[in-house]
């Protein structure tokens, strides 16, 4: 493990809130897309089926 | 063939399709590799201890808070010259991510500013300015959410990004003349680029590398999925019709 | 044109106009502000330039959008936009009122508020200057917001959200010339920078708010 000294908190505090911040955004981006993909699918689906 | 080719949806979800996962893996190497190399084998700064790795992802998140605008300013002004649906749809998808780089530019800046500084928040030039960016994105989304009907929404954010991008620059100047009004220039602020040894600098390229091709591949993604979200509202209007 | 003006204007300071609303807002956050701070003289007289700035600026908040909502509820914005003079003239004819019925009461009351303040003597000269140049641009940029919102139902709370960033450069500029004329330096520069902010809304702005109607009214 890397020694950080007695800016530990600091150093890891930072990086925890980008992390954190980043995977919420690829998370809330990635539910996103595949909530707007299964919708157009089934909304193709039954379209084509009726017209 | 020219990048107006790309305009098309149809054109932009293949060969989009076809990208995304290759920037995303290569965004994802890039990132680790930087970040592993930034925080694990880089040596502590003699004045600011093991707080310097902090730059390798506080200058990246400020790069891309500023060139997020910059390519949302580009592509707002494609849609209002050319009206291609696809340019504003990627402005609007790039919106939440460069608030997000904003926050992480602040809030790292005032993770590391507190040992360094002894003070969380300062009202640097620098520091201000970001604030006000992050003030700026926030009407941008937030008008995004209230327009109902999309194409007014694309023209009327588009405009505010124009006018928003011209104010967003007088404030940068403002606020610069103001702080210096007061104390004198810039005293905390560090003028990184001056002082960054090579050993910091291999790293900080790799993580900025990084951040560009996150930024590019979550943009993609996003964008094919407002793509999605216009058809299917399309579809949703014509089943109505019919 | 002057026509237009006119009925702004009468429209404006007839009864339920909200003539003398920001007026009255801008005297109570005045009152308020001692008693957050405290009534000791050196403390008032320090902040006096920057708080009536601040204060004349969220007054001016309080009226925007008033300036087009009543004229598109009642389908006059729509005769407005057709009518045989230019839309980004309109537009401009509204600012213009908004800052007769709005930004020049507030810098005519600013210096009495300055009293209550405990401003200093130098200070009223210049901050009643400052806000004459910086008024306008508080009036435009605020039509362009008003416009961006028109066509929504609830806009107020989002028009402030996009007004006051835009309203930065000018609350800078404004008060440290307000600020240094109080403190007996020399305000040049931010007047300078002041009128340079007015000068370029007033020249852009109004056509961007008009193309923004245009959009709003397709």
């Amino acid at each position: 493990m890397v020694e950080l000294g007695k800016y530990a908190g600091t150093v890891l505090g930072a990086y925890g809130v980008t992390i954190a911040l980043l995977l919420g955004l690829v998370w809330m981006t990635m539910r996103q897309g595949a909530k707007m993909r299964r919708r157009l699918e089934e909304q193709e689906r039954r379209m084509g089926r009726n017209g | 063939m020219s990048i107006w080719e790309y305009a098309n949806p149809k054109k932009f979800m293949q060969t989009s399709s076809w990208a995304l996962p290759w920037v995303t893996g290569l965004a994802v190497l890039t990132l680790l590799t930087g970040l592993v190399w930034g925080f694990f084998f880089t040596p502590d700064d003699f004045r600011q201890g093991s707080t310097v790795k902090i730059i390798f992802i506080h200058v990246p998140s400020a790069m891309m808070a500023i060139n997020c605008w910059a390519m949302m300013l580009v592509t707002s002004l494609v849609w209002l010259i050319r009206r291609h649906h696809v340019s504003v749809l990627a402005a609007k998808a790039a919106a939440p991510i460069g608030i997000t780089m904003t926050l992480i530019a602040l809030f790292t800046g005032a993770i590391w500013g507190q040992p360094m500084w002894g003070t969380w928040w300062a009202w640097d030039p620098r520091l201000t300015s970001f604030l006000i960016l992050f003030l700026f994105y926030l009407g941008y989304i937030a008008l995004w959410e209230a327009v109902e009907d999309p194409d007014t929404a694309a023209d009327l954010t588009s405009v505010l990004c124009l006018v928003g991008s011209v104010f967003a620059l007088l404030s940068r100047y403002a606020v610069l003349f103001w702080n210096q009004g007061l104390h004198q220039g810039a005293s905390l602020s560090l003028d990184k680029e001056e002082h960054v040894a090579d050993q910091f600098a291999h790293p900080l390229w790799l993580t900025m590398a990084g951040f560009v091709l996150l930024f590019v591949a979550l943009v993609l993604l996003r964008t094919r999925t407002e793509i999605r979200a216009r058809r299917l509202r399309a579809l949703e209007a014509r089943e109505r019709m019919a | 044109m002057l026509a237009l003006l006119l009925r702004d204007l009468r429209l404006a300071t007839r009864a339920g106009g909200g003539f003398g609303l920001s007026l009255a807002f801008f005297l109570i956050v005045t009152v308020l502000v001692p008693f957050g701070v405290g009534p000791e003289g050196g403390t008032l007289a320090r902040i006096a330039p920057g708080i009536l700035w601040v204060g004349a600026l969220l007054s001016c908040l309080l009226s925007l959008d008033r300036i087009f909502a009543l004229d598109r509820e009642d389908g006059s914005l729509d005769l407005l936009a057709t009518a045989p003079i230019p839309l980004d003239g309109v537009v401009a004819v509204k600012s213009l009122a908004h800052w007769l019925t709005t930004g020049l009461p507030l810098t005519l009351a600013a210096p009495v508020l300055g009293v209550l303040l405990n401003l200093p003597q130098s200070g009223f000269l210049w901050l009643t200057l400052s806000l004459l140049l910086g008024t306008p641009a508080l009036s435009v940029i605020g039509t362009f917001g008003a416009a961006l919102t028109v066509g929504l139902k609830r806009g107020g709370l989002l028009l402030s959200l996009l007004v006051l960033p835009l309203y930065i450069p000018t609350l800078i500029f404004g008060a440290e010339a307000a600020k240094r004329g109080a403190e007996g330096l020399a305000t040049g520069t931010p007047l300078l920078m002041l009128a340079g902010i007015t000068a370029g809304t007033v020249a852009i702005l109004p056509f961007a708010a008009a193309a923004a109607i245009r959009v709003n009214l397709r």
